[in-house]
């Protein structure tokens, strides 16, 4: 399975033709791709800003943002500059630093954690080995960021916010990670790229979610519950608690949050399709397809065309989830704190657990399909 | 000196900097609050070392155990308990601190013992497994180092319960602590909605 396009082998291999060394070409070479997956992200909340406007508006037997461009695409371009230059206000009785430090810790490790998100082959930033578990250990610090700011507005519908958050996300990190660790049990590897190898044998049929229906569900709730999007709102509930964390923010802090959040979002629709939907593999393998059209694997045009094929699916992919978690959030009523708690420890810890011991025992015995 | 080794000098006296004076920011700080946000720093910075070291598996336990839950945990509690009270002034502060800091200075004199006498330096740096520590980790974990690690767990067990004992004290007819019966009136919620009894 070794082939597909390596950018980064062509990039150093070109710079060197002009005289430079390797060690320079690879340093020209690290930011080009870190670069990418930041004007990826953000380009990926401006499409997410304007779906949830639009099918929110459509939900709602509304229009929704019209003027801002055809159909209103340039509706989340002009929040964001709104918000740029809007003033940036700290609560007199604010704790100055820890209000400023809360949504860096928030937006941070959201964005390192597409380190592992993989579009192909070779199109990832770095197939660490640890991979998945990157993830979730960098999602685990996101909590002490919204924790920060929650305490640091001295408002206390800021702290009930953060302490809702915190309490939320570490009930849900439990079912989330056992869900993650069952399909890593099937793949032996910790690394997304083998995650999605191992599901490429045969098209949509080898795809993980057949294999492990009860664990996409478990994940996917979780997912949404770490993303705090509704029916999980709860810290940031307008109705209880004005805006929850975010209420004292304005400006360019409350867009790091916002930011935040639809990246979060975002990352976990890959993350879900990585995971469970075959990542960037085409619903009918590219093999068959090149045998089909008597296409060599490795000639330069197929390489270029299954590259593009693979970005195309994995976005693809990942806002079909986007847009079921915008479809529920318009559509659901919020849980109930002591609901949402319920849930997390006593129905989806003891299911993961139970699909986890069941995985571990299909494995065993038919390693053929759960990967021996 | 190539590029490489370069970078790491500097991530390393970074690191090493942020974890001396987080540390000594933890344990001289006035606010609690601070001083628990700069421990999760120090954990994080703990965990860029170990990053250095390539252990990338226990670089990320690290950050998922203590910054992500022992660290939430401990600022969970500072701030659902967070009172602006003076603290009492404690009678015998002079000998409790001179007991305190002897135990300390011994601490260091066994840790600055165990750095002088251990052998650092790798007989084969060559050999270094890198990414499959991880499967080495596992391999240890469930043979030559299953007792401690089952072990542990039972601690983490007993702490559990003696938690849910001290937090749950409503379930038990007599106080712990004093033996006197428990008041239940304040702790059992009144079964008929508040509303009812004002018309």
């Amino acid at each position: 399975m070794e082939y597909g396009l390596d950018l980064e082998y062509s990039f150093n291999e070109f710079l060197k033709g002009f005289g430079l060394s390797s060690e320079i070409a690879h340093i020209i070479w690290l930011p080009l791709p870190m670069l990418l997956v930041l004007v990826a992200a953000v380009v990926g909340v401006l499409v997410t800003v304007w779906l949830e406007r639009k099918i929110s508006a459509a939900a709602q037997q509304r229009i929704g943002p019209e003027y801002a461009g055809a159909l209103g695409v340039l509706q989340p371009i002009a929040d964001g500059l709104k918000l740029l230059v809007k003033e940036d206000i700290i609560p007199a009785k604010a704790d100055g630093i820890l209000f400023t430090a809360g949504p860096i810790l928030v937006l941070v490790p959201v964005i390192l954690s597409w380190l592992i998100v993989p579009f192909g082959q070779n199109l990832l930033i770095s197939n660490v080995g640890i991979g998945i578990f990157l993830w979730i250990a960098l999602s685990s610090i996101q909590p002490i960021g919204l924790l920060m700011s929650g305490y640091a507005s001295n408002n206390k519908y800021s702290l009930l916010g953060g302490l809702r958050a915190a309490a939320q996300s570490i009930s849900y990190e439990i079912p989330l990670a056992l869900s993650v660790l069952a399909v890593v049990l099937m793949t032996n590897s910790l690394s997304t790229i083998d995650i999605v190898n191992q599901q490429s044998g045969a098209g949509i049929l080898s795809w993980n979610i057949w294999r492990q229906p009860v664990g996409f569900i478990v994940f996917w709730i979780c997912a949404l519950a770490e993303c705090e999007r509704l029916p999980f709102d709860l810290p940031e509930a307008e109705e209880e608690l004005v805006a929850g964390y975010q209420t004292e923010y304005a400006g360019m802090k409350f867009a790091l949050f916002y930011l935040g959040s639809y990246i979060n979002l975002i990352l976990s629709a890959l993350l879900v399709s990585i995971l469970y939907l075959g990542g960037w593999g085409f619903p009918i393998p590219v093999e068959i397809i090149a045998k089909f059209l008597n296409l060599p694997i490795n000639a330069p045009f197929i390489q270029v065309f299954t590259a593009s094929i693979g970005i195309v699916m994995t976005v693809l992919k990942a806002y079909l989830l986007v847009f079921i978690a915008i479809l529920l959030r318009w559509t659901t009523p919020r849980v109930r704190i002591d609901q949402l708690l319920d849930l997390g420890w006593k129905f989806l810890l003891p299911i993961s657990l139970a699909n986890l011991l069941i995985t571990a025992g299909l494995k065993l015995a038919f390693p053929q399909f759960f990967g021996g | 000196m190539s590029i490489a080794i370069t970078t790491q000098i500097i991530c390393f006296s970074v690191l090493s900097l942020v974890i001396l004076i987080g540390a000594l920011g933890v344990v001289l700080l006035e606010s609690i609050v601070y001083s628990a946000f700069l421990l999760g720093g120090v954990f994080m910075s703990v965990a860029g070392l170990y990053l250095l070291l390539n252990a990338s598996f226990v670089a990320a336990a690290q950050v998922l155990v203590y910054v992500g839950a022992v660290n939430v945990l401990i600022i969970f509690a500072i701030m659902l308990v967070n009172k602006k009270e003076d603290l009492k002034p404690i009678s015998d502060i002079k000998s409790r601190r001179i007991i305190s800091t002897s135990i300390c200075l011994t601490l260091l004199s066994l840790l600055i013992r165990v750095d002088l006498t251990n052998v650092w330096s790798l007989s084969n740096p060559q050999n270094s497994i890198g990414e499959e520590s991880t499967i080495r980790i596992g391999e240890h974990l469930f043979s030559d180092y299953l007792l401690p690690f089952e072990v542990a767990s039972v601690l983490l067990l007993m702490a559990m319960i003696g938690a849910i004992v001290l937090a749950r004290r409503d379930v038990m007819s007599k106080d712990i602590s004093t033996g006197l019966p428990v008041d239940q009136e304040l702790i059992e919620k009144s079964s008929e909605p508040l509303l009812t009894n004002k018309n």
